[in-house]
Parts: structure tokens; C-alpha cells; sequence
């Protein structure tokens, strides 16, 4: 029997805005098979996003929902957390928002290792604003305000997140569907914070200036590239050339922020032991 | 019992009057001359069970407040100018997503870094038209550590019965002076809560005008499921560029506030019944022109003093008929005029308006204003 998305998703709320052959619509259902695998309480679950085309998925979902400004998604989760740490709390968006505006706010977070779900949908670009390059755009490419091709070198958010200090970093692609729901659900019973980057494609403005004839073909790239870590381990880096690394990249144990103020709380009230 | 009486600061007074007054979050980042809010509070808060959170920045310290008032709790951030500015873009979510919060703001010179250890009285029009696009304010301006104290418990219940951000402004000089504070009992001051939603969870619309100017809001993980954006909405919180609910939406926001003046407003008055000048002054200033105006008094001269606890929404009504009163109306602040401006809006020509300004880092003293009365009269 086909899986029910619709039981998820709020009456009425769709046709979302993402255009045709965008991944975002594959990463929301990966998230909704990944709440309902962890049994996730709606009423206490609240989905945070900033701004941009991946950061309207909240509002297509039936939880807490949360919708903020451009970078300011981890932020803002943060404080639902710290005040409520009751709430599973899942923050998405895209790669601009999480890594150019919000990228101290994404580091912070990972660094205090506070108990979230960060999904990232890294499209390399700009989606929602026309296709402007982000800190997530090859180098070389083209994007509506690199014309003449990318200067910028790139930022690897799975090690990035990594180097700040999340304690669960997974990556997977569009393509690779069935494995987003897995690794998110991981990711939400992971007790710390969780990053899991999806590869995305844009067909619209990223895919039509850098040849990509179709999604086909875009998705095709994302199925190339994407090299599982086991795999990995047995390849030379000359076949790694070019390669991203999927799977979980990172996992770690380490006290949670909330447990940890927690504790000040109890010795604030001198019930330390 | 006798009262608990203590010499603090009034940065110190603010922060214990947001745990009498229930606050329960606070997050902050450090900046002079607010410090000592963000101090007292992570001393505090944890004691009563609440929590405190030093953000990476100002921004991210007004969005985990938002987030944290969205849970039910009451939220704090303190600041000072700069800090201010960075926080604009999120008090302006604040205001469209109606979430009650507090920011306080201890100003000092400016513009940019300016005088971090100076006082100033220059982010009055940054507390009015600081975030973008149209909305309502509220800020407050006390003037002594006492009042620091009432005036916070009062922005927390203005914050929650008109569900909004609402600034408290005070300047360095009262921020960093000490004075005696009685501490007020449990009950004692008026502590207003929100007003959570009586209907079944299917049924809530977080912005339903037709449970008033100021709908119920529920609680994050109350049972409650429900959407919040800093986007145009409908009644039930969801995006929308439907011209009508779009103006319906932004006229109800601010005319829940003007609507409400009489119960926001809060002035005080000296000598003014005869005054043939009126001095208009806020924070610490208004306590040299109270000085000024008792000197004044000896001398023969009916000067008054009008001062404003409520700074937005402006005093319009008794600003107004003071001008109509008064030969002039002498309007003194730590910066180089920006008060002055609503005077003169709503004086309307009826009376002369000057100003006595200094931006040099000095208090505003009495002498000084005496001067000007003299020259004015
Ligand atoms: C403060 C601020 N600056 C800029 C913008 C404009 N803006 C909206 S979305 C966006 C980029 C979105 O890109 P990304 O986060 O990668 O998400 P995508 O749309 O590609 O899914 C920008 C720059 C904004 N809304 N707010």
C-alpha cells in the first residue's frame, strides 16, 4: 500500500511553491517518514525554518510550526528548546540560509550540542531570490551574480558541522530517497545536536545555467557523486576525485546543552550532590 | 516582615524586577552599559527554575527569546544601542508575529560604537521606526532604580496583554547608578499573563480578530499545533497577499495599540497647573529639569515639568493641551533633538518649542535648562 504523506501534511496547505523537478518536496517526505518511524507527538514537535524555497516546508506540516527570518532558524530554535526541552525540535532550510546568513548561528548550535535536527537542503543556490551563488555553489559555476563563472571556494557543511562540534552529521542526496528518512530518523534520536545535509537539486535556477539539460540529468550528477563511506574506505583518492561521501559521516557521544543547564539549575538550588 | 530593601543598581533593579515579574528566559549578549542585566540574571534565573542563555550575538539573542515566548514563557533580552540595531529585523518579527517579549535597552552615545560607557538618550526613534514597515510600539523610559524596577514589571505586562515586544529605555546614568530599591511583595504589583485559548485545538487561529484586538495565544507543546511566520498572514497564521486580510491584519496590529493609549500612557506632572513653561524630559534628564524647575519656582518663574514614563505611544493628549497652555515648551535630551520633533507635531505652532541638547557624554544639568527657560520667557 502506498505510503500516507497527506496524514502529515496540513489540510488544504497544498500545492506547495517549489517548482517542478525540485528536491525539496522529496526531502519533506523523507521528513515526514522519519517523524512518523520515531512516533514523533506533533503537538510537541516544533519545525523551524529561516528563509527561502526549502524553509517554507514547515508550513506544509501538521506540528509546532515555526517560520522566521533569513539565517535565524537555529537561533530561534534554541530558544524553543532551552525553554521547552520537551519539544523535538527540527530545524530545515536551505544552504544559503544555513551556512552564508545563519552560518554563526548553525555553528553555535552545533558547538553547544543542544538536542535538534538540523535537515539542510543544499542546492547550491540561492533558490527562492533568483539564483544567486551561495557559500554552497561550486567553484567555476555559474549563478546570477557570478556570470562569469564562481570565485569563491566552497564550504563542505557536513564538516563544517563536524568541526563545530554536532555530535550526529550525516549526508545523503535527492536521489537517494529512501535513505533521507533514515538518516533524519537517526538523526532525531540522536540526543544532540544532528546535521543531516541533503544534496538538492534546483532545476530552475542553478541546473538551467550550468548545462544541466533536465532534472534527469541533475539527479543523474546527484547519483554519480555520491559515494557511501564504507565504499569509500576501500577507494584511492584519485577514484575519490570529484566524490562526496554519504552515509553517517560523524557520531558522537558528548552531554547534551539542555542536560547540561540542567544541572546548573541544580546547583543554583543547592540540590547538587 | 520588613521589606526587602537594597542599594543596587539600576541594572540590577531591572533584572530582579523581570523574576517578580515571572520571567523566565533570558538571552543576551554582553554589551556596556546593559551588562549587569545579563549578570544578575544568570545569577537569578536558574533559581527559579528559569534559563538563561548567552547567545553568539544580538541577533540570535532576540530570536531565542522569540522562540522561547513562543513556549509560553516570559522572555527578556538586554542591550544598548548597537545591539539594538541588530536586533531590528526580529523585533519587527515580534511585532507581525505577535510575540510577547521584553527588550531592554540601556542607552548610550552614539552613532556606531559611540560612548559605550556614556549616557545617551539618542535610540528613542530607534525604539519607535527602528525595524522595518509599519507598526505599533511601546517602550517606556524610567528614571530612577525604583521605577526601573515598576516600569520592567509594567513592560512585561504590557508585553503579554497586547501581545507585542515592548522596549524599556533607560539611559546609562540610571542604568549604572545605585539608589535604594525597595523590593515590592509577591502580589504587590500587578503581574499580567497572557491569555491562552479556550477553544478546542482544531478550532485555534492564533490571529482570529474576532476574539478581539488581541487574540488568545497558545503555547508551543501545549497541545496546540499551529504556524508562526514573519510573512503577511491570515487569521490562521498562514501566508497571504489577499489585499484585504493583508490590511486588516496590519491595521488591527497597530490600532491595538493606539486604540489603547489611555491604558498604556503614563506621565508624570510638576507645577505644571500654571506653568508658563514646561520642561519635556525623560530618563535622567527629567531629574535635573524637576531641580531646574524648583530653582525656577524661587525666582518667581512658573516653569513645570512634564515628564513622560510612556515615550511610545507619544503622550499626544497632554503634550498638546500643555502647549496650548504654556508660553513654551522647553524640551532637553541627551542627544541633538529627536523628542522634539513629536513635541513640535502635536504642538502645532501653539506654543514656542525649543530644545536643550548635549551629546557630549555629560548629564543634561539643571543650570543648564534653567538658562534656556530664561531665554525663552
Ligand atoms: C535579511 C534578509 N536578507 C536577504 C533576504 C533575501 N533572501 C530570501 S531567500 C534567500 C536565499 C535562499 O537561499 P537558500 O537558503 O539556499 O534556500 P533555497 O531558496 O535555495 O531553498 C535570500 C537571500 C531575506 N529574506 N532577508
Amino acid at each position: 500500500m502506498a505510503y500516507d504523506y497527506e496524514k502529515s501534511i496540513r489540510p488544504g496547505k497544498l500545492p506547495h511553491i517549489w517548482c517542478p523537478g525540485c528536491g525539496h518536496g522529496i526531502v519533506m517526505k523523507g521528513l515526514i517518514r522519519a517523524m512518523d518511524s520515531c512516533n514523533l507527538d506533533r503537538e510537541k514537535t516544533s519545525i523551524v525554518s529561516g528563509i527561502g524555497c526549502a524553509s517554507r516546508l514547515p508550513g506544509y506540516m501538521d506540528a509546532c510550526t515555526l517560520h522566521t527570518a533569513h539565517g535565524r532558524a537555529a537561533a530561534f530554535a534554541t530558544g524553543v528548546k532551552m525553554a521547552n526541552p520537551d519539544m523535538t525540535v527540527i530545524v530545515c532550510g536551505g544552504d544559503g540560509d544555513g551556512t552564508a546568513i545563519g552560518g554563526n548561528h548553525f555553528i553555535h548550535a552545533c558547538r553547544r550540542n543542544i538536542d535538534m535536527t538540523y535537515v539542510i537542503m543544499n542546492n547550491y543556490i540561492y533558490g527562492m531570490t533568483g539564483g544567486q551563488f551561495s557559500p554552497c555553489t561550486p567553484t567555476g559555476h555559474k549563478a546570477s551574480t557570478t556570470p562569469y563563472g564562481n570565485p569563491d571556494p566552497i564550504f563542505d557543511i557536513s564538516k563544517l558541522a563536524i568541526g563545530s562540534g554536532a555530535t550526529f552529521v550525516a549526508r545523503t542526496t535527492a536521489f537517494h530517497a529512501t535513505q533521507i528518512d533514515k538518516l533524519i530518523a537517526e538523526g532525531i534520536k540522536h540526543k544532540g545536536m544532528a546535521v543531516i545535509e541533503v544534496l538538492d537539486d534546483c532545476p530552475t535556477t542553478y541546473g538551467r545555467r550550468n548545462k544541466f539539460r533536465s532534472v534527469v540529468d541533475m539527479m543523474k550528477r546527484l547519483k554519480e557523486v555520491a559515494v557511501p563511506v564504507q565504499a569509500a574506505a576501500k577507494m584511492t583518492a584519485e577514484q575519490l576525485e570529484g566524490k562526496v561521501l554519504t552515509g553517517v559521516l560523524y557520531k558522537e557521544d558528548k552531554p547534551e546543552y539542555c542536560e547540561m543547564y540542567q544541572k546548573v539549575i541544580e546547583r543554583a538550588q543547592g540540590s547538587a550532590s | 516582615m520588613a521589606k526587602k530593601v537594597a542599594l543596587i543598581q539600576g541594572n540590577e533593579a531591572c533584572a530582579h524586577a523581570a523574576i517578580y515579574a515571572g520571567c523566565k528566559f533570558f538571552g543576551g549578549y554582553p554589551i556596556t552599559p546593559s551588562t549587569e542585566v545579563a549578570e544578575v540574571m544568570s545569577i537569578e534565573l536558574p533559581k527559579v527554575g528559569g534559563k538563561f542563555i548567552q547567545m553568539e550575538d544580538e541577533i540570535a539573542a532576540m530570536a531565542s527569546v522569540i522562540g522561547a515566548a513562543l513556549t509560553g514563557v516570559k522572555a527578556l533580552t538586554a542591550t544598548s544601542g548597537p545591539g539594538v540595531s541588530l536586533k531590528q529585523e526580529l523585533i519587527g518579527y515580534a511585532c507581525i508575529a505577535e510575540t510577547p517579549c521584553v527588550i531592554v535597552n540601556v542607552m548610550r552615545g552614539g552613532p556606531s560604537t559611540g560612548m559605550p560607557t556614556g549616557p545617551g538618550q539618542s535610540d528613542v526613534m530607534q525604539a519607535r521606526w527602528g525595524t522595518h514597515g509599519d507598526h505599533a510600539a511601546i517602550a517606556l523610559v524610567p528614571a530612577s532604580c525604583q521605577e526601573i524596577f515598576s516600569e520592567t514589571v509594567r513592560a512585561f505586562n504590557l508585553a503579554e496583554k497586547f501581545r507585542m515586544p515592548v522596549q524599556v529605555l533607560f539611559d546609562e546614568i540610571v542604568g549604572h547608578m545605585r539608589e535604594r530599591v525597595e523590593f515590592p511583595e509577591p502580589g504587590e504589583l500587578e503581574v499580567i499573563d497572557r491569555t491562552a485559548p479556550n477553544v478546542p485545538p482544531a478550532e485555534y487561529k492564533p490571529y482570529d480578530a474576532s476574539k478581539g484586538d488581541v487574540p488568545p495565544l497558545a503555547s508551543f507543546g501545549s497541545g496546540y499545533k499551529f504556524h508562526v511566520t514573519g510573512l503577511n498572514k491570515a487569521a490562521d497564521g498562514f501566508p497571504t497577499t489577499k489585499a484585504e486580510l493583508v490590511d486588516a491584519e496590519e491595521r488591527r496590529q497597530i490600532s491595538k495599540v493606539t486604540d489603547h493609549v489611555d491604558e498604556i500612557e503614563k506621565n508624570e506632572e510638576y507645577m505644571t497647573e500654571d506653568a508658563e513653561v514646561v520642561i519635556w524630559a525623560y530618563g535622567s534628564t527629567a531629574r535635573s529639569a524637576r531641580y531646574a524647575v524648583n530653582e525656577l519656582r524661587k525666582s518667581g518663574i512658573k516653569a513645570g515639568l512634564f515628564r513622560p514614563l510612556t515615550l511610545w505611544p507619544f503622550p499626544e493628549k497632554r503634550t498638546a493641551a500643555l502647549a496650548k497652555q504654556a508660553k513654551a515648551i522647553v524640551v532637553a535630551e541627551m542627544n541633538l533633538g529627536q523628542m522634539i520633533y513629536e513635541v513640535e507635531r502635536v504642538a502645532k505652532g501653539a506654543c514656542n518649542v525649543v530644545g536643550e541638547f548635549r551629546v557630549d557624554g555629560e548629564p543634561i544639568n539643571p543650570g543648564q535648562i534653567m538658562d534656556k527657560v530664561k531665554e525663552v520667557l
